[in-house]
């Protein structure tokens, strides 16, 4: 049912030089819903995002966005999206309300339509006080929330949002997502990319890419109880800090962090929790019970991808 | 006596026309510890930190980095400090090595030169990149690289303006083991941070808001002070619970956390029972509740909420 989909990506390859960046992916985006993209730096959700938004020409494989094939229509792609890259799309010498003008003006507001917009949207990206600032004196987190505003205001039915709140206080993240889940609610189909997996905990379905390619998929539940994703306790210490150094290097440790005020730490099975206790008894630390939890998507994330 | 403090600041202000970003803010940071600085996006984080580099002029105040005066002694406080900038301060067409000698060049590293790039290349696993240019690096990387020319002349002490924004979960916690291991061996670290599981791991944290330090306190201490209690509420519909639950008067906030909400309340013995009547009226059976600790981004949030 293609009707239903608002991206189609198959057997997507890029390559820059001798190197893939995106290395035959496929996956489909359905209408309406929040798609996230995760995985470490340099694993090709930027260039993929790039690719889908018609800025980037695939080598080879086909993907279409909103039914236009990306490689052969990207304007009328274009027209019909919103993008938010990673890195900064602001005019440093242009204040907050020239670019709110510029964007609406390019994507086809005037008159009583644009001011309107603008007016809106600087207010719902919360830079109203800010409107006569230039971009390049604004704060890393108000950029981002201008680079949003930027992408929202002309209602279109696609967002892409490449690491949208990296560098965005707590308070304004979960403002963030209000938003965009309100778009969503709305209709909107969204494609996202972040590092913070609370944020990741949003999003309808979930895609991991390592090394140009799809390491596992699924919604974020079906994510957690993956087979292979080893056992999960939660710790409850005063001494989380002091535990999670302890832990540093211990070989059936899969993955241990700081989950708000508990520490998760992922072994590979039941027995390693026992070896677990052990281990934290013999260091003199009182762990208390070594409750089983369902692992956070930060654990599922540390446990499929090793640091380099 | 002053004069332990790594950094001493003293009624700083900063204006920027009618804007004041740093309001008559005083801080010690203590010798040796992890210092981290959080607050809402515009709250003056970058500002503080650059004025404490001597990078902007104070319009009032003291400021004292080990002793000496930033403002008499700007040349001197900045061959002491390592400065890691929010935005990349390497050469992208240069090579790994060649930016660490960029570096030590401008801070007159020479004779110790090859001794302390060879020890931060092995410390920060980049020694097989040595020739790589630094525009090939993937972002973990480029972040390590960045320390280590932060830290190429062993500066007593070092501010990092959000040294791990936009990077992964697992390079950031690689980041952090080695933020650990220099601070061990004796490195003061003042670093501003959007996340809170790091500023969990410092040893004291300040919350700035409005250019002005707010409370400095041991993550435990300002998440003991907090006034109410979390209460984390699992069940199937989370947007609906959400939804529900936000309407109570004993919820102040409500957030998806995971596969659970947590709710900020005043009493978590009083709320419990009304919450899950509340719940089970919005037809949502079966929902668990417990109080739960609050972590420091309950306490941030509060704390901004207040």
């Amino acid at each position: 049912m293609s009707g239903d989909l608002s991206v189609h990506v198959e057997h997507l390859t890029r390559r820059f030089g001798a190197f893939t960046a995106v290395d035959g992916i496929s996956f489909d985006i359905r209408a309406g819903e929040i798609w996230g993209f995760l995985g470490p730096n340099g694993a090709g959700k930027s260039t993929t995002i790039r690719i889908l938004c018609g800025i980037l020409a695939p080598t080879s494989g086909t993907a279409t966005v909103l039914g236009f094939d990306v490689a052969r229509d990207p304007e009328a792609v274009k027209l019909r999206i919103g993008y938010m890259a990673q890195g900064s799309s602001l005019w440093n010498d242009l204040t907050v309300e020239e670019h709110m003008r510029l964007y609406a003006g390019l994507f086809g507001l005037s008159g009583a339509k644009r001011r309107a917009a603008v007016e809106e949207w600087t207010a719902r990206v919360g830079l109203t006080e800010q409107r006569g600032v230039l971009a390049g004196a604004l704060p890393g987190g108000f950029r981002k929330r201008l680079a949003l505003g930027c992408a929202l205001m002309h209602r279109p039915q696609m967002l892409f949002l490449d690491e949208p709140t990296a560098g965005v206080d707590p308070l304004s993240r979960r403002e963030f997502w209000d938003l965009i889940v309100g778009f969503a609610d709305a209709g909107t189909t969204v494609m996202v990319t972040t590092h913070y997996m609370d944020e990741a905990e949003h999003c309808n379905r979930l895609a991991l890419i390592y090394g140009g390619k799809i390491v596992a998929r699924g919604t974020p539940s079906e994510l957690k109880r993956a087979p292979d994703a080893g056992v999960t306790v939660e710790i409850l210490s005063e001494r989380n800090v002091a535990i999670l150094d302890a832990l540093d290097g211990v070989p059936f440790v899969r993955s241990a962090a700081l989950a708000g005020a508990s520490l998760h730490v992922t072994v590979d099975d039941r027995r390693d929790v026992d070896g677990l206790r052990a281990l934290l008894e013999g260091r003199g630390f009182d762990a208390g019970p070594l409750r089983d939890v369902t692992p956070s998507l930060e654990d599922v994330f540390a446990s499929v991808v090793r640091s380099p | 006596m002053p004069n332990a403090a790594a950094i001493a600041i003293s009624g700083v202000t900063r204006r920027f026309g009618t804007v004041t970003a740093v309001s008559a803010l005083s801080l010690d940071v203590v010798r040796g510890e992890i210092f981290a600085l959080v607050g809402p996006d515009g709250a003056g984080k970058t500002t503080l930190i650059r004025l404490i580099c001597g990078a902007l002029a104070l319009d009032a105040g003291t400021l004292r980095v080990d002793g000496v005066d930033v403002v008499r002694r700007t040349a001197a406080v900045q061959a002491s400090i390592g400065y890691m900038p929010q935005r990349f301060s390497l050469y992208p067409d240069l090579t790994v090595m060649e930016n660490l000698r960029f570096y030590g060049d401008i801070f007159g590293v020479r004779a110790a030169f090859a001794e302390r790039a060879r020890s931060l290349l092995d410390e920060f696993s980049l020694a097989p990149f040595v020739d790589r240019r630094a525009d090939a690096l993937s972002g973990g990387m480029k972040q390590k690289l960045a320390l280590a020319c932060t830290l190429i002349h062993s500066p007593p002490t070092i501010l990092l303006d959000e040294p791990t924004a936009g990077v992964d979960p697992v390079s950031r916690r690689e980041f952090w083991r080695i933020l650990y291991g220099i601070n061990r061996a004796g490195t003061t670290v003042f670093v501003s941070t959007p996340y809170m599981d790091e500023a969990e791991r410092a040893h004291r944290v300040g919350f700035i808001i409005g250019g002005r330090m707010l409370d400095v306190a041991t993550p435990r201490a300002l998440k003991d002070g907090m006034r109410g209690d979390v209460v984390e509420v699992a069940c199937g519909a989370r947007g609906d619970a959400r939804r529900a639950l936000h309407g109570d008067p004993c919820v102040r906030s409500v957030e998806i956390f995971g596969e659970t909400l947590h709710a900020l309340v005043g009493s978590a013995e009083e709320s419990i029972p009304a919450l899950t009547r509340r719940l089970e009226a919005a037809g949502i059976a079966g929902a668990t509740l417990r109080r739960i600790p609050a972590s420091l981004e309950d306490a941030f949030v509060a704390r901004l909420a207040a």
